[in-house]
């Protein structure tokens, strides 16, 4: 039974759990904030100037903050992944990692609005994005579908953790009619996130580079590889600093559908490659810049090839039944296909969008000072989420802190992520 | 002019001393105050937090927003700088036409433009951009040079295409927009609310003419340079971190002048008129000259017209 | 005192050509009647006066036909007008082809026809109606006042020296500032 007292304990004794740790969590919490501090410190001053303290332009009007927010969505929409074998499936040993999942995407999905938030020439107009208070130009506006399937996204993810770990809590199972259908409806919304927003660029005829019809399956095919990469590490630390057991199988099972999108992702990258360097159009200049250099201009090739190559080697490693299971070489393939992803769907993705911008000119976009500490300050925040939700959560998925015990353990939990 | 600081005008940045001390006046809402702070600028009235988008402004609401704008720009720039909101003219789609083959790049038009609508000197904006382009290409913008400088115009081998805000039928801009801060007036100026802007440029990544201009940082415009003329929708100085963008010389346009590239040009290349007028030269241009309008494929639809008039 | 004796070129068109001419166009001054009425309603344009060479008009103060006698001889000018080179159409062209030799404040068509120097587009549009025609709807040549009522042209003349009627080369105005170059202003914002 919810009651509003067991949920006044339930959120005291989270409290109670994310500030008590050992010296390494204090000391893992300490850097997150000062990271934060840092990146607040940079932000300031980028009210006070102006985005002209980024290295934006009118020829490149999007960077480093809207790259990172493209792949964050990414990695927020890749929680279905767990999601959909654990509850559709009922499939015993993934489950547990589920609501790891789900809390990574909150995470994820507070770093998209942190980058958005920060993207924008006047936050003090924030409301007028608000419907109904503001006025939001909805349907009309790809970005006004996304701020809405971001943050319904956000609210169902966050909901859906809040209430299995209130059942764990109170020592009760979920109930699973109110569980099932609101995780059912988190399939296609985690698919609309990702999917609305490539389509924030994929609609734009402006830029050729976006305007594909692929655009939006490679962004899911993406989000597939780089999102579990993430969790595929965690979940190892996991199981060494805390009590919680993850079977063996449960990774090398999501291992085994990584290994699927990945070579769908290099797939549908390849056709895309294909069809502009082949056809030879005008619209070929960007895919030019992007893997040859322009008019003496090559300050994307390195990267470029760095992301194909890490999404190859990434593949093979973890195609091959070997090299999957091995615990050295499935750590290697996931920092290598998360590496990839990262530039694929971060400046990869939208600096090649934006040049050479609309009418030929190249400025050569390189992020600054003061971008890469917002940028770190927000990834510090989004961690420091997630740090406190693992904090509070590992405890009570166990059984460790219930309302019937609730006792702060003694152990702490992880620290490396 | 310039030597007394102004009491600290909305859009400057100064520091406030202290809030609710002499600005008391001016900071009404706690929320006033917390979007003060994320402005990063000394002050932002109550008003101007809470002032809802243009179009759904009720007619008094918009002298008070003009009434409050033209105080502001006085205690800015120490002169009296009017703030029009003349509507469309009814039966008027203005239209817009550039003879390819008599514009020699002499960059005229983009000076006069920033004259004109009180475009920041520093960071620079100009919402005229002209190409030069090889005759051998002809219109290419992967061979276009925006930044020839040489002693005299126009140079052997090549041409000159002007590109500034092609006020689409079908802006791509005014739909990506997330808050409905630009639209498509009914004379066919696509305009933008810099009050209502939120500054996240999606519609400089939707326009394929490279059109709209961002204000990176506080614009700059020195007092004794201001055209006092202005209207809401179009050169009112504005503020930092919103889009901008050539609205055909709204204030002008809308009181029968022609726009100031117009007037400047000294080829008379540049050609305005009412599209619905059979008699306006606009209409003579179409109905018996050679037009194209740039990247007709992407189905924006242009009223700005380029064409060969030899 | 000698009087100028050669001369037979009534007037110095001499054209202010580059932007000085252009930085205050002739706009502002009201005009009325002046809307075209289509390509049907040539005359009746209201045009700014030709660029006359300062007190080179009226041509009569010299040539005023009693101390000097027309020399209807085609030849080189050595005395007076030399600054003028006649760059234009066929080499056997002269003055005399459009100054009239018996009034020189005025021009004449090849038909005979006297025109004031303030309707000189008459005589350009013999060779160049396509153009006479563009200009006359407000295509080709500038145009000012407003796009909705009283117009002001400028004449051929004014754009074209018709003794070098090619347009002159102008220094182009500064180039836009590269995106490198657009950083904070010193000392932050003001």
């Amino acid at each position: 039974m919810f009651t509003l007292r067991n949920f006044s304990g339930f959120l005291s004794g989270t409290l109670r759990l994310i500030t008590k740790g050992g010296r390494l969590y204090y000391a893992w919490v300490g850097f997150l904030l000062l990271l934060i501090a840092i990146g607040a410190g940079a932000y300031i001053g980028q009210l006070k100037d102006g985005l002209i303290v980024t290295k934006m332009r009118d020829q490149v009007s999007w960077g480093f903050y809207i790259g990172n927010f493209t792949f964050l969505v990414g990695v927020a929409a890749a929680a279905i992944m767990l999601v959909i074998p654990a509850y559709i499936y009922d499939w015993e040993p993934i489950k547990e990692i589920t609501i790891l999942g789900e809390m990574l995407a909150i995470s994820a999905l507070i770093m998209c609005l942190g980058f958005v938030m920060v993207d924008i020439g006047r936050p003090d107009r924030f409301w007028h994005i608000i419907p109904l208070v503001g006025r939001l130009n909805w349907p009309q506006s790809m970005l006004a579908w996304d701020v809405i399937v971001l943050n319904l996204y956000l609210l169902l993810n966050w909901f859906v953790v809040t209430y299995l770990l209130f059942c764990a809590y109170t020592e009760r199972h979920y109930v699973k009619k109110l569980v099932l259908p609101l995780v059912l409806l988190s399939i296609p919304m985690a698919v609309s996130i990702h999917t609305v927003t490539a389509y924030l660029y994929n609609g734009l005829a402006a830029r050729p580079f976006w305007n594909s019809a692929i655009l939006a399956p490679r962004f899911l095919a993406s989000a597939f590889c780089s999102g579990p990469a993430i969790l595929l590490i965690l979940l190892q630390v996991l199981r060494k600093t805390t009590k919680l057991t993850i079977k063996d199988e449960a990774i090398f099972k999501v291992a085994e559908l990584m290994a699927y999108t990945m070579g769908f992702n290099l797939f549908l990258t390849a056709a895309e490659a294909f069809k502009e360097l082949y056809s030879g159009t005008e619209h070929m200049v960007y895919f030019q810049y992007l893997l040859f250099g322009l008019k003496g201009h090559t300050t994307l090739v390195p990267y470029a090839w760095a992301s194909i190559l890490c999404g190859l080697v990434a593949f093979i490693l973890f195609l091959v039944p070997r090299t999957r299971t091995n615990w050295v070489t499935l750590n290697i393939g996931c920092v290598l296909i998360y590496a990839s992803v990262y530039i694929e769907k971060g400046m990869g993705l939208i600096i090649p969008g934006l040049t050479p911008d609309v009418l030929g000119d190249i400025y050569v976009y390189r992020p600054s000072f003061t971008e890469i500490a917002v940028a770190a300050g927000i990834f510090a925040i989004g961690f420091l989420a997630f740090t406190l939700m693992l904090k509070a959560a590992v405890p009570m998925m166990l059984g460790e802190f219930t309302i019937t015990k609730g006792r702060t353990p003694v152990e702490a939990p992880p620290q490396e992520i | 002019m310039t030597d007394h600081k102004p009491e600290c005008p909305i859009g400057g940045c100064e520091p406030p001393a202290t809030i609710g001390g002499t600005r008391r006046e001016f900071l009404g809402a706690a929320t006033a105050a917390m979007a003060t702070a994320l402005t990063g600028c000394g002050t932002l009235s109550k008003e101007e937090f809470l002032q809802h988008n243009f179009r759904e402004l009720s007619k008094q609401e918009v002298l008070d927003v003009i009434a409050r704008l033209e105080k502001e720009y006085q205690a800015k720039y120490g002169r009296e700088v009017k703030v029009a909101n003349t509507p469309a003219i009814p039966g008027v789609i203005f239209g817009y036409a550039l003879d390819l083959s008599r514009c020699i790049g002499c960059r005229r038009c983009v000076h006069a433009c920033v004259k004109e609508n009180n475009q920041s000197r520093d960071p620079e904006i100009q919402w005229i951009r002209v190409l030069q382009m090889d005759k051998e290409e002809g219109v290419n913008v992967q061979h276009a040079d925006a930044y020839y400088n040489p002693e005299e115009v126009p140079q052997e081998g090549h041409f000159y295409m002007p590109v500034q805000c092609q006020q689409c039928k079908k802006p791509p801009c005014t739909k990506v927009c997330p808050v409905g801060a630009t639209w498509r007036d009914k004379d066919g100026i696509v305009v933008v609310d810099y009050n209502w802007c939120i500054g996240c440029r999606y519609c400089m990544a939707a326009c394929p003419y490279g059109a709209r201009h961002f204000n990176w940082g506080e614009p700059h415009l020195p007092a004794d340079e201001v055209n006092p003329k202005t209207h809401y929708l179009g050169n009112r100085p504005r503020p930092k971190g919103v889009v901008e963008k050539c609205t055909f010389c709204i204030q002008r346009t809308r009181n029968g002048q022609y726009p100031a590239c117009v007037e400047i040009c000294p080829t008379g290349s540049r050609k305005f008129g009412n599209l619905l007028d059979k008699d306006s030269e606009i209409r003579y241009i179409l109905e018996n000259k050679r037009v194209f309008k740039f990247k007709e494929d992407l189905n924006t639809q242009p009223n700005f017209f380029y064409f060969y008039g030899v | 005192m000698r009087l100028p004796t050669l001369s037979t070129l009534a007037a110095g068109l001499l054209i202010l050509l580059g932007p000085a001419v252009f930085a205050d166009p002739p706009a502002a001054k009201p005009l009325s009647g002046t809307k075209v009425e289509g390509p049907a309603a040539p005359e009746g344009l209201q045009v700014p006066s030709p660029p006359f060479s300062e007190g080179i008009f009226p041509c009569t103060s010299c040539h005023d036909g009693k101390s000097m006698k027309p020399n209807l001889k085609r030849r080189e000018l050595t005395d007076m007008h030399t600054d003028i080179a006649l760059h234009h159409g066929p080499a056997s062209r002269w003055c005399l082809d459009c100054h009239d030799a018996n009034n020189r404040d005025s021009l004449h068509l090849a038909s005979g026809e006297k025109v004031p120097f303030t309707a000189s587009y008459q005589l350009c549009g013999q060779c160049h109606g396509d153009k006479l025609r563009d200009w006359r709807v407000g295509v080709h040549g500038k145009r000012t006042g407003s796009w909705n009522g009283p117009k002001q042209y400028l004449l051929c003349v004014n754009c074209h020296n018709p003794h070098t009627p090619r347009f002159q080369a102008l220094k182009p105005m500064p180039a836009p500032t590269p995106p490198e170059q657009i950083q904070t202003r010193k000392g932050g914002a003001r």
